[in-house]
């Protein structure tokens, strides 16, 4: 989609056809993998360099579409700050006024793309596939990034399952200035995928990429797309008001809980979906905590009336000036309290509460995990399944959850209009720092809250838990000690 | 090379002070001042002959509105506050340094780049850029890829696409953005001795050419020890009380 126009960019049209055995800046190009509509790419090898790597270079003739330029810009100044196992790792670029390119991390094995032809997919692999990009897309969305080209032929996976995004043609890096947000007057994105504000031209949105997402669940657990494949705007503009028909109507076995994760990132209003990337992926991970709302159960869309209703109040809607990547992320914690329910001190307990409700009740919409852990033997695992570990297991969580009972009542976490805003695990683990500290990554938690254990000789014997989760831990950890008592000696 | 970009010091010993000791300490090697050295604060001739040593030594530097005012002397046109600190800054000024404010160029270029205080289409007539269009104007008005500006005390970004399309960009202090040569770029680094986008502190920026990278900085600075000078020296203390704002 561009400006024809403006169309022309002449300065780059001068480069010659690659060659393998041709070396670029040290690079020798190998074998031409791909030729994309925007980009050929090529395995290249480097003395300096031993990882697998890809040449990008830009499919660039004069009068080609600007959108192509542009968007290999913009790739070529997000990439280089983009870190971690969720993105290919950038190696080197090429100046346009030499010969453009990009080298980054060759990834094996195929994008997600081909694996759609299968559709309508298993359950299981919808909502394994769903949580690992939703992971990854929080990740980028902390390193201040919206991707808003979140489709399957973006996505790849590490050996180890991680997914990876690739293609930043048409994101958005609150840090850096946005090329395509002038310059183009038409909606940028993949048609399909592209949610309600994309089509507005909102480009800081992260939730946006939730939006995304979820048609591509969606597609992946029915086999058709929610919105179709429409080619103008006017057809793109349809998603502001027509809901699409529910999954459970097209694919019966799709449990209710699953159906509310994927209309919830359809709606339209991205204030209802989930606040943050982590939250989604959380939901996919533990079905049994989903708060079900009507949309769990809907079997058809809305009658005409009400698509009416929505139509018009889709017109003359624009979407709010809002703040950028990573601002809403900021207001969307999750804080993990890790309670050692069966062994605390009832003083620990409560200064646990307190302060938690200290850090939560400037956090309007924060998720508060409350998680304990269950210390099973290392070995003989057939244990656990046995009726005094269930019941065990059973008590520690309603014990959890009366622990939290003054928490939730003074902060109305169980409000539904917060959505889920509190969870209650028992995690069965022979090591509770490692459990903790693994649910919290698992989990994107950005705040662990724990105690301390009271007594200097239990903790000579035991060790300390505590110091080990703030050893270990990714994230923020606050250590809770009760004070009641500790007067001089 | 790494080019130091400081500008606006206002005679704001302090703040100058701190811009220069950041620069140096992440290795700047080039140093670029664009105009407004005097006006406003209380130590213009320190300012002025820190400028014109690393002149000597290299550095540039072009004239700005106050500068020239500084010069030229009180005009009837002036407020009555901007009467007075004129007048107050001639005083503390000897005939070398006002003959170095006296033989500033209101341009240069070098480095591929433009160094100038207002803009590129009418540097003596002072318009500022402060806007979409004022940076298009400018932008025209020079083949130079890169133009440093001062005059606009606010930190801001404009690049002009090669399809003609501008944008505008507020930077976020110590991200490094890449700005390669087949843009042009209009960059305001901010004023370091009286910055007024609500962050009091003083603004600098580092630019890299033959990496196409430019970093905006922030860096506190002795604020009260700056504003207590102004106040003891009677010149209007609404100068002293803004800095502590940054407004």
């Amino acid at each position: 989609m561009s400006d024809n126009d403006q169309a022309g960019a002449e300065p780059v049209a001068r480069y010659g056809p690659l060659e393998a055995g041709q070396v670029i800046d040290g690079f020798r190009l190998e074998e031409h993998l791909h030729q994309g509509g925007m980009a050929n790419l090529w395995r290249v090898t480097h003395p300096d360099h031993a990882l697998p790597m890809i040449m990008k270079v830009p499919r660039i003739k004069g009068g080609e579409d600007p959108a192509t330029i542009v968007g290999f810009e913009v790739e070529q100044m997000i990439l280089p700050i983009l870190r971690g196992a969720h993105v290919p790792q950038f190696i080197a670029k090429g100046d346009f006024t030499a010969r453009p390119y990009i080298v980054m991390e060759h990834l094996d094995g195929p994008s997600l793309r081909p694996r759609l032809d299968h559709a309508p997919l298993p359950v299981d692999e919808v909502v394994s596939v769903g949580a690992r990009v939703a992971t990854a897309l929080h990740d980028l969305h902390r390193q201040h990034l919206v991707h808003l080209d979140v489709k399957p032929s973006n996505i790849m996976f590490r050996p180890d399952g991680t997914a990876v995004m690739v293609d930043f043609g048409l994101s958005r890096h609150d840090h850096l200035p946005d090329l395509l947000d002038e310059e183009f007057t038409l909606p940028m994105g993949t048609g399909p995928y592209m949610s309600p504000e994309q089509i507005q031209f909102v480009r800081d949105e992260p939730r946006s990429d939730l939006f995304a997402l979820g048609v591509m669940l969606y597609y992946m657990l029915t086999g058709k797309r929610p919105f179709g494949q429409p080619d103008t705007v006017r057809g793109l503009r349809e998603r502001l008001y027509r809901e699409p028909v529910p999954p459970r109507a097209l694919r019966p076995d799709c449990p209710p809980w699953l159906q509310e994760i994927i209309l919830r990132c359809l709606e339209v209003d991205p204030e209802k979906r989930h606040d943050t990337a982590a939250m989604l992926a959380f939901d996919l991970t533990h079905p049994e905590q989903v708060a079900l709302t009507a949309r769990a159960t809907r079997m058809q869309t809305s009658g005409r009336i009400d698509t009416f209703r929505r139509w018009f109040a889709a017109v003359g809607n624009e979407p709010k000036e809002r703040g950028n990547a990573s601002s809403s992320i900021a207001q969307h914690t999750i804080v993990m309290a890790a309670v050692d329910v069966a062994g605390a001190t009832p003083g620990l307990m409560e200064a646990l509460r307190e302060t938690l409700q200290r850090s939560l009740q400037n956090e309007r919409s924060a998720r508060l995990a409350c998680v304990t852990v269950m210390k099973t033997k290392r070995i003989g695992l057939d244990e656990l399944t046995d009726k005094a570990g269930e019941s065990v297991h059973v008590k520690l969580l309603v014990q959890l959850k009366h622990w939290a009972r003054p928490l939730v009542q003074a902060l109305q976490l169980d409000d539904p209009a917060r959505g889920a805003g509190v969870t209650y695990q028992v995690l069965e683990a022979p090591d509770p720092a490692n459990a903790i500290v693994e649910f919290a990554r698992r989990n994107a938690v950005d705040h662990i809250v724990m105690g301390a254990r009271s007594s200097s000789a239990m903790r000579r014997f035991l060790g300390s838990v505590s110091a080990r989760v703030v050893a270990e831990s990714d994230c923020s950890v606050t250590v809770v000690r009760d004070m009641a008592g500790r007067g001089t000696q | 090379m790494k080019l130091a970009l400081i500008t606006d010091i206002h005679a704001n010993r302090e703040a100058f002070e701190a811009c220069l000791d950041e620069a140096q300490r992440q290795g700047a090697d080039r140093y670029a001042f664009l105009g407004d050295f005097v006006g406003y604060g209380a130590d213009p001739a320190w300012v002025v002959d820190r400028v014109r040593a690393l002149v000597a030594e290299g550095a540039i530097a072009v004239r700005g509105n106050h500068d020239e005012a500084v010069v030229r002397g009180v005009r009837e046109s002036m407020n009555s506050d901007a009467q007075h600190v004129v007048e107050w800054t001639r005083s503390q000024l000897d005939d070398g340094q006002l003959d170095f404010l006296s033989r500033l160029p209101y341009a240069m270029e070098r480095y591929n780049s433009l160094f100038v205080h207002a803009n590129a289409y009418a540097p003596q007539a002072w318009e500022y850029v402060t806007g979409r269009s004022e940076a298009v104007h400018s932008l025209h008005a020079t083949t130079a890829p890169y133009t440093f500006a001062g005059h606009v005390h606010e930190p801001q970004l404009y690049n002009l696409s090669g399809l003609g399309k501008i944008a505008d960009f507020t930077p976020t202090p110590g991200i490094a953005i890449p700005v390669p040569t087949h843009r042009q770029w209009f960059v305001l680094p901010g004023s370091a001795g009286q910055p007024r986008d609500g962050n009091p502190a003083a603004c600098w920026a580092l630019f890299e050419p033959e990496r196409s990278l430019l970093t905006f900085h922030r860096v506190p600075y002795d604020i009260d020890a700056a504003a207590n000078k102004i106040f003891a020296a009677g010149l209007p203390p609404r100068l002293g009380e803004r800095l502590k704002e940054g407004l």
